[in-house]
């Protein structure tokens, strides 16, 4: 894996906040910080969770938190900014208010649960590797909004619902000829 | 294993005692060090993302006792005053700067 560059940081970010109807920060010190961040956590976990929390390096207990993290609409919509200030409002980016502070929305179980996971609730992990299909196309879900797709490799963004490629897992298939 | 040291950044200002718990990748806590080292305050951080599993989990769990949440940075003052998130005005008022 080629590891991602800032400029790739930066484009996927500014796409993402004209997609939703977002802005990125305005100040080009705070912006550039936080894109860096975003970048070392893509280089050490493989997924660009927020800069600002403490990831855990699972990916199934880090899920709400990559970056557009999972409470950045409430956060945006109530104060005007995501948590880590990355994304504002039109009103914060326009200057009309000032950048405001963000209370953290996540729920301080999910992060305790990511390092003192009880033995039980581990995530499942998958589970019989050997009965995927390893060759040519197959079938994948998107985990968020139940996409299916039939293809080799699962699609870069989920086209409705716009989840990461990580979102997307491979629907097991078993054909039984013997009843 | 190495044990969890906090760094220590000299400073002119040393009648309080500063901890601040950041992350090495927020840019929140960059400015927090920053301004207490540009008002010359003394204080000690640790970047709690870059401890091994275990200290991690022992630091969390100071912070959460201290703070009562988990934010970073989280700055304790004389093991009394939290301030979470970079604020200025706060630390301004508890650090007399």
């Amino acid at each position: 894996m080629t590891p991602v560059t800032i400029e790739q940081v930066r484009k996927r970010a500014e796409a993402d906040a004209q997609t939703y109807g977002y802005y990125l920060v305005p100040d080009p010190d705070l912006l550039q910080g936080l894109l860096e961040g975003l970048k070392i956590n893509e280089d050490r976990y493989g997924y660009p969770s927020c800069p600002c929390r403490l990831a855990s390096g699972n990916f199934d207990y880090d899920r709400d938190i990559i970056c557009p993290c999972d409470y950045r609409d409430p956060d945006v919509a109530e104060f005007g900014a995501c948590y880590c200030r990355l994304y504002v409002s039109k009103d914060v980016y326009e200057g009309k208010v000032p950048l405001p502070t963000v209370p953290e929305r996540r729920p301080l179980e999910k992060q305790s649960r990511a390092f003192a996971p009880p033995a039980e609730a581990k995530p499942a992990a998958v589970e019989e590797k050997e009965e995927f299909v390893k060759v040519g196309p197959k079938l994948w879900y998107c985990k968020q909004c139940g996409y299916v797709v039939f293809r080799d490799d699962p699609p870069y963004v989920c086209p409705v619902c716009k989840a990461k490629r990580e979102m997307f897992a491979q629907i097991k298939m078993r054909i039984d000829f013997l009843g | 294993m190495k044990a969890m040291q906090f760094s220590k950044v000299k400073g002119d200002k040393n009648q309080h005692k500063v901890v601040v718990y950041a992350l090495s990748t927020c840019v929140w806590c960059k400015m927090t060090k920053q301004y207490l080292k540009d008002n010359g305050v003394e204080y000690e951080y640790i970047d709690v993302d870059l401890l091994n599993e275990e200290d991690k989990q022992k630091i969390r769990q100071e912070i959460q006792n201290k703070s009562g949440s988990l934010s970073y940075p989280t700055t304790i003052i004389d093991n009394k005053v939290v301030v979470t998130g970079f604020r200025k005005d706060l630390l301004k008022e508890a650090l007399g700067i």
